[in-house]
């Protein structure tokens, strides 16, 4: 009974987006308040009903009601409760309906939030948003609907995939969706200006808040995605460019470049038609994604396994909403008033230089995630793109970027001083180049490049302390003024300082762990030991032990240097009963300075096991630095000049910040 | 500097940062790309020092362990079969009778030698290289359901 009216919910939503779609984009039409002000009830009840929907397939899983086709191709009643739930979101169809759910989120927090949004701004923007549920409301009733019965009902279900049952990737979903689907917001506001025609720097303050949670939920999203790989799937890398974490990493990359020409248009009003192009690209990845997700093109380890009846949808919702906003774009944009002058050396010239970099850098990705489906598709040849291809275009893109960054920060608005901002960058760039120094002296292997990246990353964090540093005039004025100027700086500067950090400490992790890994394989006997970057692994046997919904074979090793014993690191091999699949769990010693991950493979014959264990030197830090970065994103958020609403008529966003 | 010079240099920039990304790009293209190849392509094609991925079936009875963590096995589209050499952890999922994809390079002696085998996540996943290349050979059989409880191990 819940399942069917999960179902009624879900179609009734259909109905609702439709409404939210056309009556409010009507009224703004012809200047009709009631058919406006329908657009905010319309939002928030839509997002009531995904909610139950939503509610009602969770407990279909809690349930294990295996009468619903969904549950029992995704679920079985011995899973452990909480891949119960996830297990809700880890197949297509309940991934769709946590796609609108989100989707919906957003537009009612636009609803019950955005009280202090002009009238046709705020119904237009609505309107966009219910289109973009309406025609995923569709795609799910149409092809993927989660709440279809199955008669007579199986008495067990087939099960989730073990990989996925992992408390990581249980909330990986959420997280990124909400970073992909909370872009939809700025592609709504884009759209929406154009449709008005009009768009200024209060426009950007409005964006710009929600496209800075978005991206800080993708970057989690992402960061945790990474971190499961690495320790689930037992190869011990923590990236692998496969087009399905390419497709949530354009969307990030052009995210990022339009959270920073936000800034220069809510603070300069300028780069205005640069930034609504950005804002509408950005869904348009996120869109893109979808389709390379759920379309069935890719071969990817975890793309889901759909019909191609799905993809064309995708494809034909990814067409029209793409390809509608970049025409209303290539119409109504040319009449968007230009902004502010300034010199090439400012703030918003480093804001430009880092927005060609990320949107070339995005540029790359795209093509080398794409070209193989597009040359199949046209000459039937098919290739791999792999890591040697994005290492040899990716990062030529980024070292340049990550070297202006500290400069970026440090310059003026309108007309910079190049010279005085690289004299408060003094100490940074000093610390830098000898960590640099001291790397290439010291390391007996590793490619050239590891001493720069390591200097870049260690210059970044050291730029982004200078930066608040010389906020706080720090070592200029009296010591207390500086007290008393780091207690008074504004959120969104630390923030913006913190997130520039966490760059910085991702690029030490990925810098120490690409280039000094090291790798050995081996088979080792009971007894026998491996050498492992100064620590032994000793291999003492192996055990069969039995799980909730699983049996394991756990290998047992211990891991001393010298002769003192550190750890006992346990990897292990498991076999679930639903669906019978193999996995491997990988035993790991995490330390500040690097992993040691131990992997058991199979068992050779006279008692020998291949073993592979590494030595991932600072990889803690990629996630720690992503991480970081989110929480700056958080920070800038809770900065309450972005908390205040739109500034009234005639007066700039200083003001308002003077009043407020 | 007026607004129009602004935008001539913005547009310099812009235009250099294109070309020298469409320069990284062709230029990686050209190096680091792999082709997809089926057996019976392997051994009727020229495939000179190339690395490429070689996609198919691991022949039933054809994984055999060396001293150390070296295995050999076939990899067949049921027309030709190509002897390959691994040495490395196989991902969990390998099985005689099931889809691999295996990335590497040639021998002078005609075995491939693989650096990678692709782990697949999932029994009833089949690389779409493969199935398509095996529809090509005629031998697909769209089984649908996954072949429960087959569990074989390599000695």
């Amino acid at each position: 009974m819940i399942v069917e009216a999960g179902h009624f919910a879900l179609v009734l939503a259909l109905a609702v987006a439709l409404v939210q779609t056309a009556a409010p984009f009507w009224g703004a039409r012809v200047g009709d308040n009631r058919l406006m002000l329908m657009a905010a009830p319309a939002a928030l009840s839509q997002f009531l009903l995904v909610l139950f929907a939503f509610a009602a397939l969770i407990w279909a899983f809690v349930s294990s009601d295996f009468s619903v086709v969904n549950v029992y191709e995704n679920s079985h009643s011995a899973k452990p409760m909480i891949y119960k739930i996830s297990g809700a979101w880890g197949n297509h169809e309940g991934s769709m309906v946590l796609w609108v759910l989100i989707l919906a989120l957003f537009g009612a927090l636009v609803a019950a939030f955005g009280q202090n949004l002009p009238m046709r701004l705020k119904a237009n923007v609505l309107s966009v948003q219910g289109a973009i549920s309406l025609a995923f409301l569709i795609f799910i009733v149409a092809t993927s609907n989660p709440f279809i019965r199955l008669d007579p009902a199986p008495f067990e279900g087939r099960g989730l995939n073990p990989i996925l049952q992992d408390p990581a990737l249980a909330f990986h979903p959420p997280f990124l969706y909400a970073g992909y689907v909370g872009f939809s917001l700025a592609f709504s506001f884009a759209v929406a200006a154009l449709i008005e025609g009009r768009i200024d720097a209060a426009w950007a303050r409005w964006v710009r808040p929600w496209t800075l949670a978005a991206w800080s939920f993708l970057t989690v999203g992402i960061a945790m995605g990474s971190w499961w790989a690495y320790y689930e799937l037992g190869w011990g890398g923590w990236w692998f460019w496969d087009p399905v974490e390419n497709a949530s990493f354009m969307p990030w990359l052009a995210g990022t470049a339009l959270l920073h020409s936000a800034i220069v248009m809510e603070k300069r009003d300028s780069l205005k038609v640069w930034t609504v192009l950005l804002a509408i690209l950005t869904f348009a990845l996120s869109l893109v994604g979808a389709f390379l997700v759920r379309s069935g093109v890719l071969t990817s380890v975890h793309a889901f396994a759909v019909d191609p009846e799905r993809g064309v949808f995708i494809l034909a919702i990814m067409a029209i909403f793409t390809g509608g906003a970049l025409t209303l774009y290539a119409w109504r944009a040319p009449a968007l008033r230009a902004g502010g002058v300034f010199a090439p050396i400012s703030r918003e010239g480093s804001l430009i230089l880092n927005n060609l970099l990320l949107t070339s850098a995005c540029g790359v990705v795209f093509v080398g995630t794409l070209y193989p489906l597009a040359l199949e598709a046209i000459t039937g040849e098919k290739i791999s793109v792999g890591a040697p291809y994005f290492n040899a275009t990716f990062l030529p893109l980024m070292m340049p970027l990550l070297l202006a960054m500290p400069f970026g920060a440090m310059l003026a608005w309108k007309r910079g001083d190049l010279a005085a901002a690289s004299q408060r960058l003094v100490a940074a760039a000093a610390v830098a180049g000898v960590s640099g120094l001291a790397i290439l002296a010291t390391q007996e292997r590793g490619p050239w490049l590891a001493p720069i990246g390591f200097a870049l990353g260690v210059w970044l964090i050291g730029g982004a302390l200078s930066e608040i540093a010389s906020r706080c005039r720090l070592f200029e004025a009296p010591f207390r003024e500086s007290v008393s100027r780091f207690v008074n700086l504004p959120r969104a500067s630390f923030g913006a300082a913190l997130a520039h950090l966490g760059v910085g400490v991702a690029v030490l992790g990925i810098v120490g762990t690409s280039a000094w890994q090291v790798e050995r394989i081996a088979a080792l006997k009971p007894g026998e030991q491996l050498e492992l970057n100064g620590y032994k692994l000793t291999f003492k046997g192996v055990a069969p032990s039995r799980g909730p919904n699983f049996e394991e074979l756990t290998g047992t090793f211990e891991l001393t240097t010298g002769e003192r014993l550190i750890t006992t690191l346990l990897p292990s091999k498991r076999v679930y009963s639903a669906p019978r699949t193999q996995t491997s769990e990988a035993g790991i010693l995490a330390t500040w300075g690097g992993d040691v991950y131990v992997v058991l493979g199979d068992e050779l014959g006279g008692g020998a096991y291949s073993v592979r264990a590494y030595f991932h030197p600072l990889v803690r830090f990629i996630w720690i630095g992503a991480l970081i970065m989110a929480f700056g994103g958080v920070l800038s958020l809770a900065d309450r000049r972005l908390r205040v609403g739109e500034p009234r008529k005639g007066k700039t966003a200083r003001h308002v910040v003077a009043a407020a | 500097m007026t607004r129009k010079q602004r935008r001539l240099v913005m547009i310099g920039a812009g235009l250099t940062l294109l070309g020298a990304s469409t320069a990284l790009v062709l230029n990686a293209m050209s190096e680091s790309i792999v082709f997809f190849q089926s057996p019976t392509d392997a051994v009727t094609k020229k495939l000179d020092n190339r690395r490429f991925r070689l996609g198919g079936l691991v022949e039933e009875g054809s994984v055999k362990r060396d001293e150390g963590t070296t295995v050999r096995f076939a990899v067949t589209d049921t027309k030709s079969s190509l002897p390959v050499v691994y040495t490395g952890l196989l991902p969990d999922l390998f099985r005689e009778g099931q889809g691999v994809v295996a990335e590497g390079k040639m021998r002078p002696d005609g075995v491939f030698a693989a650096d990678t085998v692709l782990a697949k996540h999932d029994e009833n996943y089949m690389p779409p290289e493969v199935a398509e290349s095996l529809k090509r050979q005629g031998v697909w059989r769209d089984t649908g359901q996954a072949p429960v409880g087959k569990e074989t191990k390599q000695n």
